[in-house]
């Protein structure tokens, strides 16, 4: 391996193997490779204070949580804001919500970017390709403010565009105010994902369709097939895999219904359906000060996602094909 | 041609020349892939036609990529107004002292981690892997940083991100791709570690740190939640809190907080805001544009 070079100069380099590391006593490896170590201690410093301090403090899930008697002062309740949770009334409405933005996700927004990548596949003219990829890439780099700004502006009641279109196609005659009708918060959340992410998702497809050997294409040419059956037998397989790896992580994040997005779009009008799992936890913690209540929650959905991304990729895998880890 | 139609039977379409469905085909997705850009572009060019129209102009006529006549009233009252420039000069400062922060702690982590020999190296990368999988979480992250006393601090919005675990592990794997024979000769001339990595190894990353600074820059203009959490102070509000208090319903308070010198043009503003909130992405787009994909290849990251 190129990297046995990398080792400090009069020194014998280290074999490359697994155990080799754990032969070296700790003190000799730390005399050896000082320099390295003093370079791990401000990312390891940050991790354990950003990371896993938090972590840490999720104990307080447990606890009636008191800011002046600390982690370690606070009286210890068990599992009471886990039952709180469960037998609450917000909490089926939360999962109903979470799971029903979930499953528009995956129908709507998951498979805009496959789609759309084929179609730039089958572009010819480079240029045209090239100028395509281009403007709808833009949207991922914009802010989710903005995003919900431009939502405002094209859907306001009194002056916004589409709002205006929108009342000419349905026939209506009073002015509605998209962002404020709970009927229309899951479409709009929808169609902004859509606009702000299928452009970039496009990315990770395309470059598995370019990794497709053209000497399959010219093979199924010679044994017949149209563009449509290439595109069924060579491309389309050629890409499944990122599709697995893609769907494994789409499913981890089931209970992640991004919480800028959503905060931005909810309103007092539309909570009963715009309320996630994400934003219930701010709401709860930081505006109500329920602090170990909505860290029970967050604990809740942190946990959930874990397993959700561990079976996933289980399943993945019991289906036949490669899974993330 | 004929010979063309001839071959067809046999099924042999070759290049531009294939048959009638194809080429069908062919003009539809040029079609709808053009309608797609255009989809995107459009409400962008809107705001910022409008974002020069006059009040009037705005709520009379539905659509329009040129206003009928330019006004700059809404631009005018944006720098004339004390609370948009500090909001627009903490939101450069904290992004750039942010981006600086950002590379240089990812960077100093990732090249100790690319040492395969290095003991104690896969237990600091799993501990890494692990907050991918698993965080601890809004409520107690903000303890922390409440904690530390850094609410109300810029620091808020720039330490509890410093790192990007994805973007840690792509640069790791960047360094381990490195030719290890010049960090060899700097070696065998005396330079520690430290030296190797700022004399040889970052010289030869500008590509690859030019594209994460470009990540974790936009990430920074771009954050609202960190502001959202750990700022209630307006006078340090940044562009993103100030976008949404002028966009959102309650825009009128917004308005009221500010030190007002005149009425503004109530539409106009939310228009300008918009733009001037946009335009350091688009104005650094094309680089992005050169960078991006390399990044995201690499990785296969996700957002």
């Amino acid at each position: 391996m190129a990297t046995d070079l990398a080792a400090p100069p009069g020194k014998a380099a280290p074999k490359e193997s697994r155990k080799g590391a754990a032969k070296v006593p700790l003190r000799t490896a730390v005399g050896r490779y000082r320099w390295l170590y003093l370079m791990l201690v401000p990312g390891v410093a940050y991790f354990v204070i950003f990371k896993y301090l938090p972590m840490y403090g999720l104990t307080i899930a447990f606890q009636d949580f008191l800011p002046f008697l600390g982690y370690s002062g606070s009286p210890w309740v068990g599992l009471k804001h886990f039952e709180e949770l469960f037998a609450g009334p917000d909490f089926g409405r939360l999962m109903f919500n979470t799971l029903l933005l979930a499953l528009l996700h995956i129908l709507f927004v998951f498979p805009a970017p496959i789609i759309v990548a084929l179609l730039l596949n089958e572009v010819r003219v480079g240029f045209l390709k090239r100028s395509v990829q281009s403007l709808i890439y833009i949207p991922h780099f914009l802010s989710w403010t903005i995003v919900a700004s431009l939502t405002y502006v094209l859907f306001a009641a009194d002056f916004g565009v589409l709002a205006g279109w929108m009342r000419e196609l349905l026939g209506d005659t009073a002015k509605i105010d998209y962002m404020a009708q709970e009927e229309w918060f899951r479409p709009l959340i929808i169609l902004q994902q859509l606009w702000k992410q299928t452009g970039w998702g496009t990315i990770i497809y395309l470059a598995a369709l370019a990794g497709v050997d053209p000497n399959l294409y010219e093979a199924a040419r010679m044994d017949g097939a149209g563009r449509f059956r290439q595109l069924w037998h060579v491309t389309l397989p050629a890409i499944r895999p990122t599709v697995v790896v893609m769907a494994i992580l789409a499913s981890g994040n089931l209970l992640d219904s991004g919480f800028e997005q959503i905060w931005l779009m909810t309103t007092s009008l539309n909570r009963s359906v715009a309320d996630v799992f994400d934003t219930y936890v701010y709401y709860a913690g930081i505006t109500q000060g329920a602090i170990s209540y909505s860290t029970a929650v967050g604990l809740f959905k942190g946990v959930a996602g874990v397993i959700l991304i561990f079976g996933s990729n289980w399943l993945a895998k019991r289906l036949g094909q490669r899974g993330l880890f | 041609m004929a010979t063309i139609t001839k071959t067809k039977k046999a099924g042999l379409p070759v290049g531009n020349e294939a048959g009638l469905g194809s080429r069908v085909f062919d003009t539809l997705n040029v079609i709808v892939l053009v309608g797609l850009a255009a989809i995107t572009v459009l409400p962008l060019l809107y705001v910022l036609a409008g974002s020069f129209a006059g009040e009037a102009e705005i709520s009379s006529r539905p659509f329009f990529l040129w206003p009928e006549k330019f006004v700059t009233e809404s631009y005018a009252y944006i720098f004339d107004t004390p609370t948009f420039l500090r909001a627009l000069l903490t939101t450069v400062v904290v992004t750039a002292v942010g981006t600086v922060v950002q590379v240089l702690l990812t960077f100093t982590m990732a090249y100790p981690l690319a040492k395969r020999y290095l003991p104690g190296r896969t237990l600091v990368l799993n501990l890494v892997i692990f907050t991918m999988v698993f965080s601890g979480g809004m409520i107690p992250t903000y303890l922390v940083v409440r904690d530390l006393g850094l609410l109300d601090s810029y620091w808020a919005l720039i330490l509890p991100l410093a790192i990007n675990p994805f973007y840690l592990i792509i640069v790791k794997s960047f360094f381990q791709e490195l030719p290890q024979a010049l960090e060899e000769a700097a070696r065998i001339d005396g330079c520690n570690e430290m030296g190797v990595f700022f004399k040889i190894v970052l010289p030869l990353s500008k590509p690859i740190i030019a594209t994460f600074s470009l990540f974790y820059a936009v990430a920074i203009w771009n954050d609202y939640m960190s502001p959202l959490l750990y700022i209630n102070d307006p006078s340090k509000w940044t562009m993103q809190i100030l976008v949404r208090q002028l966009t959102s319903t309650d825009a009128a308070n917004a308005l009221a907080q500010m030190d007002r010198t005149w009425v503004p043009p109530e539409q106009g503003l939310k228009f300008a805001v918009v733009v001037i909130a946009t335009l350091p992405i688009l104005l650094f787009y094309p680089f992005l544009q050169k960078h991006f994909a390399k990044g995201v290849l690499l990785g296969g990251v996700k957002e």
